[in-house]
């Protein structure tokens, strides 16, 4: 970077430096501070507050001992699997039918988004509504004339994640639609021309040809996806509140949980630590891809 | 923290200097009494209080003691203290005390002589930490009751239970007429509370105090605490039908005879009570769940951050000299359906089970309570534990009982 024909590289552009320290300071103390103090603490038997006692690995092997942290986890990983497929296949069949020049599009992509603008924990209070067996579907059907219709995801231990799952498809393919949508409105229009000639049928055009284009859409998509996967916690809560039972718990509601309710700070950071650990497990490999082949 | 504790030192002799008139200071104070019954008895503390020319500024936060507590934890170590706050009298706020951010009382329980009115003895003892006194205990608050609609067994066409047994075996004719027998909300902590007065009457006060108290793994793991979880289990097969996740409203399945009891604390009482409900005609209660008639000496008790403003400190004091005034006692806990923590006030308002349990209370038939006994991360893995075993049919009986003794094991 440096030359030394230039007087000094560190006061170039100063303002803009000057500018960005506010910025700087706050990642640096608040995200990677936090994270680092975190970390430290989740080696300590720290209760209510926290204390530099520490006691090695404890929290961890207490952490992968308890049944709800592992029903957390299995939980999670069945939602981020419906939440991550569903919602691409979704997200980019909605936009593509939206991309056939039809009438009333602005009409479609309003109602299609709409669910945006509502928060999780207002999806969440009018899933719960809907698919409550005593006032919501169930019992539309029944008045219907269907009297053993059952559809009660949220009291039935079993299937309980995927009635969560349905109410954040709903809530977050809307914006997976728009995204998809402004990244098939920046296919040049000679790109269908030339395939329209050549022949190739439509959905080939969309599968061997925009959709590898789409590739920066495409992963800007999937982190927003995932980031809303691992932070999931107030759906659950407006929903089901973790049950029946602990049937829906979610592990960024375990770190709260015994955090604040059971006043163990430790265990608390321990679990956070291991969610903060996933992540990096998916993030680093990919990030190595992606910034490290180009130097 | 020797420097708070220094400056509250002089903060409190500034107060005895400037105590001249007696100017209304606006004292916020923190709860989580927020049901119908609880807001009634609430309201007489803030009355009692304002009449000292005081101000009580009403922090009510919604959503039981769990949701609650982590609020009041954070305004407290976080540097913005309200002026007194309710926990329960037990460990909850131990490492609170320790760290020298609560307010020692000492010198106003030695002038109120604390020590000879406060009965039982035990409950001042959960607010003394190293020989001083930290909290104010306003109520006894037992778990043992089962309460009953006379409504139900009427339409089911069966006597009115009077143990737990006789009303496991009343459960088939009731479900038959449509009722639910036993209402569990679906939140963790009545179940698990429900599975703790099972011990305390099923299995015993030696059974209990042996579990909670010694933490004895392997009698947890033993064949008389079995006896305890087939009892859960036979309440779990009852409970199935109770669609509704707070306590009010599964007493309020009770009340309505949607359901044919429940097993709740006495602060159900204030529920029935404003329902408009009299006891042994509406509803009847069974302390020790008719089995072993023992209270435990759970409640509320109040807490008093300390505070660097001199009017505010001296508004605490009379806070809490005002919470166990006699007169407050009976009237707040006649609304709150609690005991009173006094031996020397009236009660001839009280109502029939309030007087049962007085009795028992003057028998001396207590047992210490979960709150005063374990700490809040081992009460956060048993609601886990029980919450998952009242909710799921699979989960056996035995290895709910190897779960629940691994977790006495590793107790503290």
């Amino acid at each position: 970077m440096s030359k030394s024909e230039r007087p000094n590289p560190l006061f170039r552009n100063l303002n803009a430096k000057v500018a960005s320290i506010p910025m700087i300071l706050t990642a640096m103390v608040v995200f990677v501070g936090g994270t680092l103090w975190t970390v430290l603490y989740s080696f300590t038997n720290s209760k209510l507050l926290p204390r530099l006692n520490f006691v090695g690995l404890d929290q961890y092997y207490r952490l992968w001992a308890t049944p709800r942290w592992l029903i957390s986890i299995e939980n999670l990983l069945i939602y981020g699997a419906i939440s991550l497929v569903f919602s691409l296949v979704i997200g980019f069949l909605l936009a593509a039918l939206l991309d056939q020049k039809i009438r009333f599009e602005d009409t479609f992509r309003t109602i299609f988004l709409y669910p945006f603008a509502l928060s999780f924990i207002v999806t969440g209070l009018v899933w719960q509504w809907l698919l409550n067996p005593d006032f919501g579907i169930q019992h539309v059907v029944r008045d219907l004339g269907w009297t053993s219709f059952s559809f009660d995801p949220l009291y039935n231990s079993s299937i309980v994640i995927y009635g969560i799952s349905i109410a954040a498809l709903w809530q977050g393919t809307g914006l997976i639609m728009c995204l998809m949508l402004a990244g098939l409105r920046g296919i040049d229009e000679d790109i269908w021309k030339a395939a329209r000639v050549d022949g190739i049928p439509m959905w080939k055009t969309y599968l061997f040809i925009v959709i590898p284009m789409m590739r920066p859409v495409f992963i800007t998509t999937l982190v927003i996806i995932a980031s809303g996967i691992v932070k999931v916690y107030d759906l659950v809560v407006a929903q089901t509140s973790g049950g029946p039972g602990i049937a829906s718990e979610v592990p960024a509601k375990y770190v709260y949980d015994y955090m604040f309710f059971a006043q163990n700070l430790g265990q608390g950071f321990a679990a956070s630590t291991m969610m903060l650990l996933s992540v990096a497990i998916v993030i680093v490999p990919w990030a190595y891809l992606e910034f490290g082949r180009r130097k | 923290m020797r420097y708070r504790l220094l400056t509250a030192a002089l903060a409190a002799t500034a107060a005895l200097q400037f105590a001249g008139p007696a100017a209304a200071t606006d004292l916020e104070v923190t709860h989580w009494w927020t049901s119908g019954g609880e807001a009634a008895a609430v309201a007489e503390l803030a009355k009692a209080f304002d009449a000292t020319g005081n101000h009580w500024v009403d922090g009510a936060i919604a959503g039981s003691g769990g949701t609650a507590r982590p609020i009041m934890i954070s305004r407290i170590t976080g540097g913005d203290p309200m002026g007194a706050t309710q926990f329960n009298h037990g460990r909850q706020a131990e490492e609170l005390v320790q760290a020298g951010l609560m307010r020692d009382l000492t010198d106003v329980a030695t002038k109120g002589k604390w020590t000879e009115v406060v009965r039982p003895k035990s409950l001042l003892d959960s607010c003394t930490i190293d020989g001083k006194i930290y909290c104010v205990p306003v109520n006894i608050h037992s778990w043992q009751w089962l309460w009953l609609s006379n409504e139900a067994f009427e339409k089911a066409g069966v006597p009115l239970p009077k143990d737990w047994n006789e009303f496991v075996a009343a459960a088939p004719a009731l479900e038959k007429a449509g009722i639910i027998p036993l209402a569990v909300g679906g939140q963790a902590w009545q179940s698990s509370g429900a599975f703790d007065v099972l011990l305390a009457a099923v299995g015993g006060t030696d059974a209990f105090l042996k579990v909670y108290k010694d933490k004895d793994a392997t009698f947890a793991a033993g064949p008389e605490v079995a006896k305890v979880f087939k009892a859960a289990d036979d309440a779990r097969k009852m409970a199935k039908n109770t669609n509704v996740q707070d306590w009010n409203q599964a007493t309020n399945l009770v009340i309505t005879g949607k359901a044919g009891g429940q097993i709740m604390g006495d602060w159900a009482q204030g529920e029935f009570q404003v329902a408009g409900k009299t006891a042994g005609k509406d509803y009847t209660c069974l302390p020790g769940l008719g089995l072993n008639e023992v209270i435990a000496t759970g409640g509320d008790a109040f807490y008093f951050p300390v505070l660097k403003d001199a009017d505010k400190s001296k508004a605490q004091e009379v806070l809490a000299e005002t919470l166990l005034d006699p007169k407050t006692q009976v009237a707040f806990n006649l609304k709150k359906g609690s005991l009173p923590v006094r031996g020397d006030v009236d009660l001839n308002a009280a109502n029939d089970c309030m007087k049962k349990g007085l009795a028992i209370l003057a028998k001396g038939a207590v047992i210490p309570w979960t709150d005063q006994l374990l700490s809040q991360d081992t009460q956060k893995q048993k609601e886990d534990l029980f919450a998952e075993f009242f909710a799921k049919p699979e989960l056996t009986v035995e290895a709910a009982q190897k779960r629940f003794a691994d977790l006495i094991g590793s107790a503290d």
